[in-house]
């Protein structure tokens, strides 16, 4: 065992790159969740969102047009959701399950082509000095550019929800559709909006996937990362700033087990990898013990349907 | 393409196919990865490829990718022996208990599964001596390495792989009596996400040479963004990524081995049988060193690799001893396939690797 071969510095570096598509596709849940939709079909939109950047990114050279395309294909599929679920009032549940498998399925086939193919080198932050600073340097100015609009995304949704009118529409639209309704706000256009945005950062999340982090294209390469973004906006009781606390510790727990392993700590494998899952539970169980706090931060319309009746 | 031509093909193909169905050879392939993977799979599926090629009408071959280790794999093998399959190569260990189960199902049809080690009238086991390739992988990486730290990503802690481990060790300690063994268990032959992390991981903890024995080429892609990192071409050639970071390669090539066994089947004199060649019989290939490796460490991996081929040297030869220190093997005598630590059931690290072979 050898535990100072792991560097602190490269750990915390490579946590946030490893978060990154997590971090992404929870920011965007958070936002659809806030205005009471429950959209479970995450794994799905992100999975669209590799295969649609990769294709476009390999298409035309260009990873910028790649993440355009990802963004621009989750929120097409988050589409199908808002439909179905907000037109045809169907249920939230089972029709964001739905998405989820159609969207593995359906980027499958897309992807029949791409397999092994390698997509170009998306641009990554390189300041002559700064990136250089020891600790400082690799940690906070050598990413790869999504990295950073993660983090400017989660800054932005933030101030979106806590400082601007908009912001306290869509979470009036969540608490309570109908009081909204009587005021006079367009509750199917706000949620349709928000739905959107959900899938367009789940989109994001999925190339940051197939275009920065491995950067491939496999079926079904999301592997769970959208189920997990789904806890997390659980675990972080709807705060933006506690998604990317949750974010960098699902990254850091990942990344962790395999610095373990590389450093030769004998403890079996399986714990390891099954530790973020273990953590999520353990997490819900603490919050769901004080019921009233954690309740009362979920939105009181999340997952109800909403007909204008009146 | 519009719906007509697509239905018109379609029909041209199903009577085409029914025509001459009676004397065709129905070959299927079970596979493990797609078979775009660019490593494992994709050179099975050359295998199948080459089969095509020399038979022509005479063979009909069918394939499934993806195909899970477990009770899946028992489902897929059954649907092709119902369509009538005379032989099905199932190519990955996982398929071993699975491929047994299945050709006792179907006495009539003949299984051909690689790197397992059971057999049966109807199945056959094949598999190639990797760890002679290990061997000159490990020669070049001892010598290239600075920081004497060699990373290696593994799949499932099976004999194949053990082997490679020790073979890679031994042949970079031989030359390098500093270097250090970093070893990564990804649990998958095929994830790119998991082999890229591990990859990162490895090179993070200063390895600047990353070994890996899952299928894809992510942990290529991941050197390569990281500069002074050297990787080897795991199955396939991979020579996308050469001459940096990959500097050569173990090419497995199957495609003799398939065809050959398809034309027993043809001929009648299939029997089961247990193959197992290595770099001499060209089962094992070992792809161009680059230029990125010195002329000198060029000639002696190339030397090494002839002195495999042509056996005069095996790649495990004593003294070595096992990790706890006992003696495996003595001075000058040669490790034996089968029985009592023979190669075929590998299951310990030998001497100087650090870690424990997980369960």
């Amino acid at each position: 065992m050898d535990l100072s071969s792991i560097s602190p510095t490269l750990l915390v570096a490579s946590l946030m790159v490893a978060a990154t598509p997590i971090l992404l596709a929870s920011i965007g849940e958070l936002v659809v969740e806030k205005s009471g939709v429950l959209n479970l079909g995450v794994e799905g939109m992100m999975i669209i969102g590799a295969i649609a950047g990769f294709a476009a990114a390999v298409g035309t050279g260009s990873p910028i047009i790649g993440f355009l395309c990802a963004a621009l294909g989750g929120a097409a599929l988050s589409l199908v959701f808002a439909l179905l679920t907000q037109f045809f009032l169907s249920n939230q549940v089972a029709t964001g399950l739905a998405l989820t498998l159609f969207g593995l399925g359906l980027s499958a086939l897309m992807g029949q082509s791409y397999i092994g193919i390698k997509p170009p080198a998306s641009a990554k932050l390189d300041l002559p000095v700064i990136s250089d600073i020891p600790i400082l340097g690799p940690v906070l100015f050598s990413h790869d550019t999504t990295v950073y609009v993660a983090l400017a995304l989660v800054a932005g949704v933030w101030w979106f929800l806590k400082y601007t009118r908009g912001g306290l529409i869509l979470r009036a639209v969540g608490e309570s559709h109908d009081a909204a309704h009587a005021l006079g706000y367009k509750v199917v256009k706000v949620r349709i909006m928000a739905i959107m945005f959900g899938g367009a950062c789940a989109g994001l999340g999925g190339a940051a996937l197939s275009l920065v982090r491995v950067p491939q294209w496999t079926e079904g390469m999301t592997a769970g990362a959208g189920w997990i973004a789904l806890a997390i906006v659980v675990f972080a009781s709807w705060k933006p700033a506690r998604v990317l606390l949750g974010a960098y510790l699902f990254g850091g727990v990942a990344v962790l087990q395999l610095n373990l392993q590389a450093a030769g700590v004998s403890i079996p494998v399986e714990y390891l990898s099954m530790s973020p899952y273990l953590i999520t539970i353990i997490v819900l169980v603490v919050m769901s013990a004080h019921r009233n706090k954690a309740a009362l931060n979920a939105p009181a319309a999340l997952g109800r349907a909403f007909h204008a009746s009146r | 393409m519009n719906m007509k031509t697509i239905l018109a093909s379609a029909a041209l193909a199903m009577s085409a196919a029914t025509g001459a169905l009676a004397e065709k050879t129905k070959v299927g392939f079970v596979y493990v990865g797609p078979v775009g993977d660019g490593g494992w799979t994709y050179e099975h599926d050359q295998g199948r490829k080459a089969v095509v090629e020399a038979f022509g009408d005479k063979v009909e071959t069918m394939y499934v990718e993806n195909v899970p280790e477990g009770p899946d794999a028992e489902r897929v093998m059954t649907d092709m022996a119902l369509k009538g399959a005379d032989l099905i190569f199932t190519t990955s260990f996982g398929y071993m208990d699975p491929t047994i189960n299945v050709a006792a199902k179907f006495p009539n049809v003949k299984f051909e599964h690689a790197t397992g080690y059971k057999q049966a009238d109807n199945v056959s086991v094949y598999s190639a001596r990797f760890y002679e390739g290990r061997a000159v992988q490990g020669h070049i990486a001892g010598q290239m390495t600075k920081s004497n730290i060699i990373g290696y990503i593994g799949s499932f802690p099976i004999p194949e792989v053990i082997r490679g481990i020790n073979s890679a060790y031994i042949h970079a300690k031989a030359v390098n009596p500093d270097v250090q063994f970093k070893i990564v268990w990804a649990y998958t032959w095929f994830d790119p996400t998991k082999e890229a992390d591990a990859a990162k991981v490895l090179i993070e903890q200063g390895a600047d040479v990353v070994l890996q024995h899952t299928d894809s080429t992510a942990p290529q892609a991941a050197a390569q963004a990281a500069g002074n990192v050297i990787t080897f071409g795991q199955a396939s050639d991979m020579a996308a990524y050469g001459p940096m970071p990959r500097v050569s390669s173990i090419i497995d090539d199957w495609a003799p081995y398939y065809i050959a066994r398809t034309k027993a089947v043809m001929d009648g004199t299939w029997t089961s049988t247990s193959t197992w060649d290595g770099i001499g019989a060209g089962m094992v290939g070992i792809g161009e060193i680059s230029s990125a490796v010195p002329a000198d460490i060029k000639a002696s991996a190339e030397a090494l690799r002839d002195s495999l081929a042509d056996g005069s040297y095996h790649a495990f030869t004593g003294p070595l001893n096992k990790q706890d220190g006992s003696v495996w093997l003595a001075a000058g005598e040669t490790a034996s396939d089968y029985g009592d630590g023979g190669l075929a059931g590998m299951n310990f690290y030998l001497e100087g690797i650090e870690g424990d072979v997980p369960n």
